[in-house]
């Protein structure tokens, strides 16, 4: 169950870094495609220059280099976001006034052979036009090179827009909504995460312990039952196993701060357990049903007592039922009209959702009274009786949810 | 001096505005058997209406939020109490009893039908 808790919080707190992620990704490309606009043009020397010389000039003795300057930055192409953190104010006035020149052009440098030609007047002709010839391949290369990866840039960047719009528009219908939480405090908030998260682990392990004990008890009780030991010593007996289902509730209203869901889920019970779950745990009426065959004889005062708990539980079992259906009502009343303001409409169905934990405290003060008013009722050695039918009654649920979980499976 | 006030259930606003709103709710916790001082949006407070008619009681209720003094009201009980929430609160015969888990106590350990038939909200 932690497992599915964590990938939630994960899934909440990633959405924003997502999407902050995304959009530092697009301005990276952005970026890239303004700096090949700038290299097309000039060299290496305009980068540093940060605008301040003219642009015209700048071409024109530039485009004399054009020809090795695809040479030197080859190692480029294959580091998109490398140097990335500087450039990116230089860009747009380059990009107007060139364009006012000449457009970028990536297939094309026709007019590279003849300045070459006066620059190497003194070196032997063959050499000079292998070594023209060879510049030329190089350049069509790094051309057709730069292509493809300016193409790859391009689809990138299309990628990342759509993945952006999609986060946009998953938050803005709030499947992230978590996240808006963290957003504000963030450490408050997954500090609050935590502890939840903290509260929980630190029940499920203190109910293990508590079946553990329950299961000790049993045994001493059935022993004490046994042989014949003094209504006192049964009596400290069964005020132990009392005070056992106090610390029980207990525990619960704990668990119930940290996590409501997690309680009423009853993830936290063997599966049989869950299948009689009510409001988080067992119902009153259910516990008088297995205890009374096991507590007979009764006297006539102790029957009458006992319908008349039977009646009580039973009506106020009711009356919790009934509150918590009209809760869901009024819940999935505010969660289903489109009120047009999302977060009020949030606020209100969260303040609903706040008053599950007063039924789950409820249920579980049911329960204890229920098992007060029958230790009331019954004499020592009754209660004792009864309180390990009740132990044997759940430890017997326990292990039925073993069986049947390990149960052959059946042919399809 | 107190404005002799109609009672809730005229639906006339009393004209004396400055009563203390713990007086006001004693003076109508007397007034009937049973009062439960409730809100209409908050579902404990439906619960506890069920248990009473499930008894086959028939409770005065007051909704706080419907009432124009309600936030004092709601308050003064807060106060009353010691508790972070006002409603549901019920009085019998008068007396105050309590909230929820007061109430259930009483009826599972006895002690709330014998003070129900006391105050003549319930017959044998």
């Amino acid at each position: 169950n932690n497992d599915v808790r964590s990938e939630q919080e994960v899934v909440d707190v990633g959405a924003d870094e997502i999407l902050v992620q995304v959009r530092v990704l697009i301005g990276s490309l952005n970026s890239i495609f303004k700096r090949l606009f700038d290299w097309q043009l000039s060299g290496p020397d305009y980068k540093s220059t940060k605008g301040m010389s003219s642009p015209s000039t700048q071409f024109v003795t530039s485009r004399r280099m054009g020809v090795y300057e695809p040479l030197h930055q080859i190692g480029m192409w294959e580091d998109p976001f490398k140097g990335l953190t500087s450039q990116h104010g230089i860009a747009a006035t380059t990009i107007v006034e060139v364009d006012g020149l000449d457009k970028p052009d990536y297939t094309s440098n026709e007019s590279v052979g003849p300045s070459k030609n006066d620059q190497e007047a003194s070196i032997p002709n063959e050499k000079v036009q292998r070594r023209l010839a060879q510049n030329r391949e190089a350049a069509r290369k790094s051309r057709l090179r730069k292509k493809a990866y300016v193409q790859q840039l391009e689809t990138s960047r299309l990628k990342l827009t759509q993945l952006e719009q999609e986060l946009q528009r998953a938050r803005q219908q709030g499947l992230f909504i978590g996240s808006s939480a963290l957003d504000s405090s963030h450490m408050g908030s997954s500090a609050s995460l935590n502890s939840d998260l903290a509260g929980i682990t630190a029940f499920e392990m203190k109910y293990g312990h508590w079946v553990e004990e329950q299961h000790k008890q049993n045994g001493e009780l059935r022993n004490a039952l046994q042989v014949h030991i003094t209504d006192i010593e049964l009596r400290i007996l069964v005020d132990h196993g009392l005070k056992h289902y106090h610390d029980l509730f207990n525990m619960k209203a704990d668990a119930a701060k940290a996590d409501v869901f997690y309680l009423m889920s009853g993830m936290w019970r063997t599966s049989a357990e869950r299948f009689f779950l009510w409001i988080g745990g067992f119902r009153p009426s259910e516990l008088l049903n297995v205890l009374m065959p096991q507590l007979e004889p009764l006297t006539d005062q102790q029957l009458l007592d006992v319908c008349n708990l039977r009646l009580s539980s039973q009506q106020a079992e009711d009356a919790l039922t009934q509150g918590m259906d009209k809760l869901q009502q009024s819940l999935a009343q505010s969660v289903a009209t489109d009120s047009g303001n999302y977060g009020s409409q949030m606020a209100a169905a969260m303040e609903k959702l706040e008053a599950l934990e007063g039924f789950v405290n409820q249920a579980d003060h049911l329960r204890q009274q229920t098992l007060q008013q029958m230790s009331r009722i019954l004499t020592t050695r009754q209660a004792a009786r009864g309180l390990l039918a009740l132990g044997e009654y759940f430890h017997r649920l326990r292990a039925l949810s073993s069986l049947w979980a390990a149960r052959p499976c059946e042919p399809a | 001096m107190h404005y002799q006030t109609q009672s809730w259930g005229g639906y006339m606003a009393p004209r004396n505005m400055s009563v203390d709103p713990l007086e006001r709710i004693q003076k109508l916790a007397s007034e009937n058997a049973v009062v439960i001082f409730s809100m209409s949006t908050c579902c404990m407070c439906h619960a506890i209406k069920r248990l009473f008619c499930g008894m086959g009681v028939n409770p005065t209720v007051y909704e706080l939020d419907e009432d124009p003094r309600g936030k004092d009201m709601e308050k003064a009980l807060m106060r009353l109490l010691g508790s972070s929430s006002a409603v549901p609160v019920v009085f019998i015969g008068g007396k105050l009893v309590g909230a929820m888990d007061r109430v259930m106590a009483s009826h599972i350990n006895g002690t709330l039908v014998p003070l129900l038939k006391e105050a003549g909200a319930l017959w044998l």
